[in-house]
């Protein structure tokens, strides 16, 4: 098992600041999210423990909702708009692109080296840059297949030289 | 509320029904339905029930209430176009190889699909077949014919408190898993199999491997293969050849005969051995006042539930070992021997209600010179297929008796099949001790359905407040009570089944109220039957106790007869490091036990030293203090001498914690 360092004691106060509510449990998986950047199965074990509720349930409900992931994301994070003026102006193959170049696929939103994690959005506010992507926390508008492909190039070697 | 609906033309009176489907039922019009369970929450998700309803339109019958003056058709043209294309869909993404399906004939699923002639399907097959979960002793799971119903999500929630499965995912990757998307054995599953009793379609069943180990036992000449029956398969067996809920306990014995066991006997023997040997540990108790309340301990459900969320209450659990383990430990470490046999050329078989038997029957602490004290367990229904396979007509069978010398068998063992019956055992054994009360001791209060029944009796000059459950949530509930001071008892009964092992995860489908009700029922007839009424009535039993143990309730009886629970955790799993370091390893527990004492400020003591820190979710010693583990021994600490005692224990010179 891979050693990564689990603050507890962090995840305890957590809980605490909702006083342990069970109605609380969404919340307390983002903020938990938060911290870690991903909701590792450990975690979710100690807040099924602490909250004494059974961790059927909260992987049940850390599995529902999109904003959850159970796996570590990738080093850039390329979150592709799908809101209504981006998906008219061609989202889907900017999408179906990256898929392709990196071998994700919808259940697979995580590149096996950990690189890219590959999200959509429903809309990033910026429709009159559509279709829109941000890659690094970089926004580019008026994205197509071959321009996000350049980007991905460019986060991967800059990734290799340091 | 109440009124009056129309039904396919028929005026039909309602009154506290809750929804249109259980209106139409009574009035003797079914409707099929997959996901509904009349004991649980309804979810309307299978859409199966589906009725007409004037202005309405089409409606799911188990989510709709009924208002005076509905105007409701079961059966009309788009009622059933809609009920096939849901059957349609479901089948296309169930598993149907029938033939080799332990449900086959009690699927709900093959049924409706039959019933309404639904010949070729227009939809895809599944696309993937996925691996089945036989981890579990006790329950097997085929992800491939899940229709998601989620009977079992809520029956484990609901009627045991537990929720082993929930449902993973969403859209059409939605699956259902057990704890942390693990093996079911790696689970807080107490194998009580009341999923396999709800699920409609086969996707729960149990783990019959035992069956094909009886036939090779049978067939091997160096074996003596004996069986054991339980009280509650003898009131249900029958329903499986279509003889109803009637005794049935005559034939049983031909059947297995017929099958070839060469000695069979009665678990109700040991169930008066169980009552004597408790009955007498409960007496001591209330003259010393200590481990009270008693709790039984037959249920095997139970008492795995006990030792993975109750461990403060294990020194509460009577000692005893259940019926079937108390004839498992007396055929192998007495009987064997009468016969001359080595205890692993013994094959002992029980039959029984429930599915966690097989899990007790496997636990390390029942054997016998490396052998198992109860080798196979069959269920009822398992016990039913090895009867078909050998081609037994057993409708038709004539009575056969149990084989000397423990033939005798009273009344009160066979209670033990219903919730209530081993307190009513036990309160006979004690009226007839302290009361040498001649003549029959009925009780009344611990009869009946109800998931708890609280009662105060006198017995001579005491005054005992008994209680008894069915079913784990219940049982949580009155644990609570008891534990918060607001009830105060001096015996508690528990099972882990609805209606106790009349309803046992074993029993034949259909496995609702109704069913328990006429077992229990056929139980009570048995035991009105009976002349032998109290367990000291049991002349066999005397002789048997005085031959191997020179009598009962003695520190030999309590060496082969007794046992002692473990406190066990609820999910299995890796530890985990907490923090790395140089110096040695120090595992803290993280079980909720040791989390409520404060586990966590150990933690963050242990945070500051160059030791490495591991954490795990239950070191299975709950008990004094917070659990630790150093150099492979486990350490009772607090927050204030953990340094001190780890020091003591660590053998090492690193110098890290000074
Ligand atoms: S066997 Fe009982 S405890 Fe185990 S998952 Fe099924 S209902 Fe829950
Ligand atoms: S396993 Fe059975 S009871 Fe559980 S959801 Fe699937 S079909 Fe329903
Ligand atoms: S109540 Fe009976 S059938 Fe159910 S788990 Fe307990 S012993 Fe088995
Ligand atoms: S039985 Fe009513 S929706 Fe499933
Ligand atoms: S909770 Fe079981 S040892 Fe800590």
């Amino acid at each position: 098992m891979e050693n990564k360092e689990i603050k507890f004691l962090k995840l305890q106060q957590i809980i605490d600041a909702h006083e342990g509510k069970i109605s609380h449990l969404i919340a307390i998986l983002q903020e938990s999210q938060a911290e870690y950047g991903y909701l590792p199965k450990e975690v979710l074990t100690y807040i099924a423990t602490a909250m004494g509720i059974s961790p059927a349930t909260v992987l049940g409900v850390a599995t529902f909702y999109a904003q959850f992931s159970l796996i570590p994301k990738g080093k850039y994070v390329i979150r592709v708009c799908d809101g209504t003026a981006c998906h008219v102006r061609g989202s889907e193959p900017i999408m179906m692109g990256l898929r392709k170049e990196l071998s994700l696929s919808a259940d697979k939103p995580t590149s096996d080296d950990l690189m890219f994690t590959l999200e959509t959005v429903s809309c990033l506010g910026a429709c009159g840059l559509a279709p829109v992507v941000v890659a690094d926390e970089e926004v580019h508008g008026q994205m197509t297949p071959d321009g996000i492909l350049e980007v991905v190039k460019k986060l991967a070697s800059a990734a290799s030289e340091n | 509320m109440s009124g009056k609906i129309t039904i396919n033309g028929q005026l039909i009176d309602f009154t506290d029904e809750k929804n249109i489907l259980a209106v139409a039922r009574n009035a003797g019009i079914d409707i099929p339905t997959l996901c509904y369970h009349p004991e649980l929450t309804i979810v309307g998700a299978c859409r199966l029930c589906v009725v007409e309803i004037e202005r309405m339109g089409i409606q799911a019958s188990c989510s709709t209430a009924p208002a005076d003056g509905m105007v409701v058709y079961t059966n009309s043209e788009k009622v059933n176009k809609v009920r096939k294309m849901v059957l349609e869909l479901l089948l296309a993404n169930h598993d149907r190889e029938c033939t080799t399906c332990d449900s086959s004939g009690a699927c709900k699923l093959q049924k409706y699909a039959s019933d309404y002639g639904i010949k070729r399907l227009r939809y895809p097959n599944r696309a993937q077949m996925l691996p089945l979960d036989v981890s579990s002793l006790s329950v097997v799971r085929d992800p491939n014919k899940c229709i998601l119903c989620g009977l079992c999500v809520r029956v484990c929630k609901e009627k045991q408190g537990i929720g082993v499965w929930d449902f993973k995912n969403r859209g059409s990757r939605t699956e259902i898993v057990a704890a942390m998307d693990q093996p079911l054995s790696e689970s807080a599953c107490i194998n009580c199999g009341q999923c396999i009793a709800v699920c409609p379609c086969g996707a729960l069943t149990s783990n019959s491997s035992a069956i094909q180990e009886v036939w090779s036992a049978i067939r091997d000449p160096k074996k003596t293969v004996v069986c054991q029956i339980a009280p509650a398969p003898r009131a249900a067996l029958g329903e499986e050849f279509d003889l109803g809920s009637v005794e049935v306990t005559g034939k049983i014995v031909s059947a297995l005969r017929k099958v070839g066991f060469d000695k069979v006997f009665d678990t109700v023997f040991t169930a008066d051995m169980t009552t004597i040997e408790e009955s007498n540990e409960f007496l001591g108790r209330l003259v010393k006042g200590e481990n009270l309340p008693l709790f039984t301990s037959c249920c095997p459900g139970w008492v795995k539930y006990a030792e993975q969320f109750h461990p403060e209450l294990l020194n509460n659990l009577s000692s005893c070992r259940s019926p079937q383990q108390m004839f498992g430990s007396l055929l192998k470490k007495k009987y064997a021997k009468d016969l001359g046999v080595a205890p692993e050329d013994l094959f002992v078989v029980s039959i029984m209600p429930c599915t966690a038997k097989k899990y007790e029957a496997k636990r390390p602490e029942f054997m016998t010179e490396g052998s198992y004290d109860v080798d196979a367990v069959l269920t009822t229904v398992e016990t039913a297929r090895l009867f078909r396979e050998a081609g037994i007509i057993f409708k038709n069978l004539e009575d056969s008796r149990f084989d000397q010398p423990m033939e005798q068998a009273t009344g009160s063992g066979v209670l033990f099949g219903a919730t209530g019956g081993v307190m009513e055992s036990v309160v006979r054994y004690v009226a007839g001790k302290l009361l040498n009360a001649e003549g029959r001791v009925d009780v009344e209060f611990t009869r009946g359905m109800e998931d708890t029944k609280i009662a105060s009796i006198n017995v001579g000059d005491n005054k005992l407040t008994l209680a008894v459950a069915n079913g784990l949530a219940a049982a949580e509930a009155l644990i609570e009570k008891i534990q918060s001071g607001e009830l105060n008892v001096h015996a508690v009964e528990i099972m882990a089944c609805p209606g106790g092992c009349v309803g046992g995860g074993g029993q034949p489908f259909q496995n609702n109220s109704e069913h328990r009700l006429a077992r229990a029922k056929e139980i009570y007839n048995i035991d009105s039957k009976l002349v032998l009424h109290k367990a000291q009535d049991n002349e066999d039993l005397d002789k048997i106790f005085e031959k191997y143990w020179n009598g009962c309730c003695n520190h030999e009886t309590h060496h082969d007869l007794h046992t002692h629970y473990q406190a066990k955790k609820r999910i299995a799993g890796n530890e985990i490091v907490i923090k790395d370091g140089e110096g040695p390893e120090i595992t803290v527990c993280l079980g909720e036990g040791c989390l409520k004492k404060g586990s966590l400020a150990i933690v963050e003591k242990l945070a500051n030293l160059p030791v490495k820190v591991k954490g795990v979710f239950c070191l299975e010693s709950c008990g004094e203090g917070i659990s630790v583990k150093v150099n492979n021994e486990i350490l009772h600490v607090t927050e204030e001498n953990v340094i001190d005692s780890i020091k003591a224990k660590c053998g090492c010179s690193c110098g890290c914690c000074s």
